[in-house]
C-alpha cells in the first residue's frame, strides 16, 4: 500500500461506517454589516489602514501621479509593474528584475485588486497594474493606489469578490512583529513603510 | 543547534523547576498579560464572535465527518494546478519528502517559514541529519534557534526571552548563522528587529528552496493560505525557485468562501489585531510567479488517532491562534517548555495525548492534569473547542489505559482503600470513629468558614499538603451526631 492509501485507510477507519449527522452551517453571518452602524466605507477604510501607521493620502483623480511623487519622496530608484498606466519618476521597469535587483530598489509603485474597510486591508491578487509578488515584496516602501469604489465594507465581501485561482496578498500596515515582550515593532522583513493613495471622487 | 523536547520530565517535575525561576514568570505575566488586553479590544469590536465562532465550528466538524473525500478533492485540486501532493503518515515520512526534494536540487540549505507541523515532525534536526540546513526565519522561531532554546509559546515562541536575554542571543549566536549582529546592537526591540532583517536578508536573497507549513488548505480550489507578521513568510514562499509545504489533514476547509470566516476569527483570537499584517495565498504553481516547483506534504502523525476519539475530535478544530495559552493561569506561571511538546498550553494538553495514544508515556499522561479546570480555555476558543470537558475525558482515557498495570498507582491504591471502607457502614463507622478522633488532636491553621485545616503531614500525605491545606474531619460524624439525637431540638442544644 502507498503512503496515500495507508492514510486514507485510516482516516475512514477513525470515523467509522457511521458518520456524524450533517452539521448546519448557518450562513446568516454573511448578510451583517460588519462595520459600526453609520459609517461611511471609504473614511473608515481610510481610518484603519493608518491605525496600523501606513501612510494614507487621498487624492482626486486627476492628482494621482502628484501624490505618487510626493509619497515617493526621496527614492532614486523605483520598480513599476506593466500596466500601471501612471507616469512615476525614476521609475525601473520590472523585466524580470533578479532578487538581488530588488533589493537595490527603494520603492515599488503599484494598484490593487480592492481594499477591505472593516480591517484596513488591501488585497493584491498581482494581476495587471499589481505585478509579481516580489516587487512589491522586496523593496523598502510600497505605495498602493487605490480607488475609492475599490473599497468593499468586510472581509466577506472580499471573499466573494476575489478569484481563488489567482496568487493573493492582503495588507494590513506595513511589516511588523510583536515577537519581542510582544511589543509592536513596524518594519521587519517586508517593505518597513506603506503608503497608500486614495483615490477619491 | 537542535535541541528538542525528547526525555523532558513529566510536568508536575517541570512545573516545578519553572515556577522557581522568577525572571520567567514575569516575562510571561508581562506577555500574556499585554494580549489578553489586545485581543479583549479586537473581538469587542466584532458584535457577532460567538456566531462566527459557531459557525467555523460547524464548518471544522462538517469537514472532519468527511475529511477522506475533501482530502482527495484537495490532491485533484492541487495537481490539477501543477503541485506534487505526497502523503505521510508520520514524522519519518514527512521528513523524508522534503529531503528527498532537497536532495534532488543539489540543496543543501532551505529557508523556513513557522509552522508548527513542521516543529512537530521535527524536521530541522531530520534535515540536519542529511546535512541540509534548515534556517527559521520568522524573528521568534531565530531567537529560539540561535539560543539553542525550545520554543515556549505557539504564536510567540520566544515569549519566555526578554529583550536583553534577546541582544544577547544576537551579539553571541548570530556570527556562527551568517551575518553578524551590529556592535552597538541595544536592547530596543526596534533595533533587534533591524539586526534580524539584515541578518535574514542575505538568506532570502539566495535561498533556492523553502518550507512551510499552512493555516488553511481549501479542498475545492487547492489553494493554500499562510497568515503572518513580519514578511519573512512572503520571502520564502515568493522568492526561491521551490517550495514544500507540510500540511496537517486537519487544515482542510472545504470551500474558498470558508475563508470568510476563519480569516476573521483567526487574526483577532491570535495576535489581537483586525487583521495580520501579510496574508499569503498561493493556489499550486503559477507561471512567472514565485515558486516553480510546488510540493504539498499532507501530514497524518496522530490525526487519524485524534479523530477515531468522537468526542475529543473537536480537538481538530484547532486553528493555532494561542488565545487558551494567553488566558490559562497554568500556563502563565510555568511557561510553555513545562508541557515538553511544540504546543503547550490547555491545546497542547489536549492535543498530545490525542496525537500520541494515552497510556504508554508518562510525560504524555500527565498533560490532561496539568490544568485547573477553571474554564477560560474554553471560554477564549474562537472554535468552540470545549477544553475543560477534552480534559476530564482524557483523564478518564489515562486512568482505563492504566487499570490493568501491574503495579497500581497510590492513588489507585487510597481509591481502592476508600471503596472498601465506604462500601460497608460498619467499616465506614469505625473509620469515622478514627477521623474523629484524628479531627481532635491535630491542630492546624483555620481554612475558609472556621473549620480546622492540617498545613503538614508527614510522607506520603506530604504529596496533597506541599501545595494545599487538608480539612479536619469533623470531631462527630453525622450518623453519631443523629444517633445522639442531633436532629432534635434538643440534641441540638
Amino acid at each position: 500500500m502507498s503512503t496515500r492509501d495507508d492514510v486514507l485507510a485510516a482516516v475512514r477507519a477513525a470515523l467509522g461506517p457511521d458518520r456524524p449527522l450533517e452539521v448546519a452551517v448557518d450562513r446568516t453571518y454573511r448578510d451583517r454589516d460588519p462595520l459600526p452602524p453609520g459609517a461611511d466605507v471609504v473614511d473608515l477604510f481610510a481610518e484603519r489602514v493608518a491605525d496600523y501607521r501606513a501612510t494614507v493620502t487621498r487624492c482626486s483623480p486627476g492628482d494621482v501621479e502628484a501624490a505618487v511623487a510626493a509619497a515617493l519622496g526621496a527614492a532614486t530608484r523605483v520598480v513599476v509593474p506593466d500596466a500601471l498606466w501612471l507616469d512615476v519618476p525614476r521609475c525601473v521597469p520590472d523585466h524580470g528584475l533578479s532578487a538581488a535587483e530588488l533589493d537595490a530598489v527603494d520603492a515599488v509603485v503599484t494598484r490593487a485588486t480592492l481594499g477591505i474597510a472593516e480591517t484596513g486591508t488591501v488585497v493584491l491578487d498581482h494581476g495587471p497594474g499589481q505585478g509579481r509578488r516580489a516587487i512589491t515584496l522586496v523593496p523598502d516602501l510600497h505605495v498602493c493606489v487605490v480607488a475609492a469604489d475599490q473599497v468593499v465594507a468586510g472581509v466577506v465581501d472580499a471573499v466573494a469578490a476575489l478569484n481563488p485561482t489567482r496568487p493573493q496578498t492582503w495588507i494590513s500596515g506595513p511589516s511588523a512583529t510583536s515577537d519581542i515582550e510582544l511589543d509592536r515593532v513596524e518594519g521587519v522583513h517586508g517593505p518597513r513603510r506603506l503608503h497608500v493613495v486614495l483615490v477619491t471622487g | 543547534m537542535g535541541r528538542t523536547f525528547v526525555g523532558m520530565p513529566p510536568f508536575p517535575v517541570a512545573a516545578r523547576t519553572a515556577l522557581a525561576d522568577s525572571q520567567l514568570r514575569r516575562n510571561l505575566a508581562h506577555a500574556t498579560g499585554t494580549i489578553r488586553g489586545k485581543r479583549a479590544g479586537a473581538v469587542a469590536e466584532l458584535e457577532d464572535w460567538e456566531d462566527l465562532g459557531a459557525q467555523a465550528a460547524a464548518v471544522k466538524d462538517r469537514t472532519l465527518a468527511h475529511l477522506d473525500e475533501h482530502l482527495v478533492a484537495l490532491e485533484e485540486a492541487l495537481s490539477a494546478r501543477g503541485a506534487t501532493v505526497h502523503w505521510a503518515r508520520d514524522a519519518a515520512d514527512a521528513c523524508a519528502v522534503v529531503a528527498d526534494v532537497a536532495r534532488r536540487h543539489g540543496i543543501d540549505e532551505v529557508v523556513k517559514v513557522k509552522s508548527m507541523a513542521t516543529q512537530e515532525i521535527g524536521l530541522n534536526e531530520a534535515l540536519a541529519e542529511q546535512g541540509i540546513a534548515a534556517w527559521e526565519t520568522d524573528l521568534a522561531e531565530l531567537i529560539v534557534q540561535l539560543g539553542d532554546d525550545l520554543p515556549s509559546h505557539i504564536l510567540v515562541p520566544a515569549i519566555h526571552r526578554n529583550r536583553a536575554e534577546i541582544r544577547d542571543i544576537f551579539r553571541t549566536r548570530m556570527a556562527a548563522a551568517g551575518r553578524p549582529a551590529p556592535d552597538d546592537l541595544t536592547d530596543d526591540p526596534a533595533a533587534l528587529a533591524a539586526a534580524a532583517r539584515l541578518h535574514l536578508r542575505e538568506k532570502f536573497l539566495s535561498a533556492r528552496m523553502a518550507v512551510s507549513g499552512a493555516n488553511f488548505a481549501v479542498a475545492e480550489t487547492g489553494t493554500l493560505v499562510v497568515v503572518e507578521s513580519e514578511g519573512n513568510g512572503r520571502m520564502c514562499l515568493t522568492l526561491p525557485d521551490v517550495l514544500v509545504s507540510v500540511v496537517g489533514i486537519e487544515k482542510v476547509v472545504p470551500t474558498w468562501r470558508d475563508l470568510d470566516l476563519f480569516l476573521r476569527l483567526l487574526p483577532r483570537s491570535s495576535t489581537g489585531e483586525r487583521m495580520n499584517p501579510y496574508t499569503s495565498m498561493w493556489t499550486g504553481v503559477t507561471p512567472g510567479d514565485g515558486p516553480q516547483e510546488v510540493h504539498v506534504v499532507l501530514l497524518d502523525n496522530g490525526r487519524t488517532r485524534a479523530l477515531a476519539d468522537e468526542y475529543a475530535r473537536q480537538a481538530l478544530r484547532c486553528i493555532r491562534c494561542s488565545a487558551c495559552l494567553n488566558v490559562c493561569p497554568v500556563y502563565e506561571r510555568v511557561g510553555g517548555h513545562a508541557y515538553g511538546s511544540v504546543y503547550p498550553g490547555p491545546i497542547g494538553a489536549i492535543i498530545n495525548p490525542l496525537l500520541r495514544g494515552v497510556g504508554q508515556d508518562p510525560q504524555v499522561d500527565a498533560l490532561p492534569y496539568a490544568s485547573t479546570l477553571c474554564g477560560a480555555c474554553g471560554d477564549v476558543c474562537p472554535v468552540a473547542i470545549d477544553i475543560p470537558g477534552v480534559l476530564v475525558h482524557l483523564r478518564t482515557a489515562v486512568v482505563d489505559a492504566h487499570r490493568s498495570d501491574t503495579r497500581p498507582t497510590a492513588e489507585a491504591l487510597a481509591v481502592r482503600a476508600a471503596a472498601w471502607t465506604l462500601g460497608d457502614a460498619r467499616r465506614l463507622a469505625l473509620a469515622e470513629k478514627a477521623a474523629g478522633g484524628a479531627g481532635r488532636v491535630r491542630r492546624g491553621r483555620g481554612m475558609p468558614g472556621g473549620r480546622g485545616a492540617v498545613s503538614w503531614l508527614p510522607f506520603a500525605g506530604s504529596r496533597w499538603t506541599g501545595a494545599r491545606d487538608l480539612p479536619l474531619p469533623p470531631r462527630e460524624s453525622f450518623r453519631a451526631w443523629w444517633r445522639r439525637g442531633g436532629g432534635t431540638e434538643e440534641g441540638r442544644r
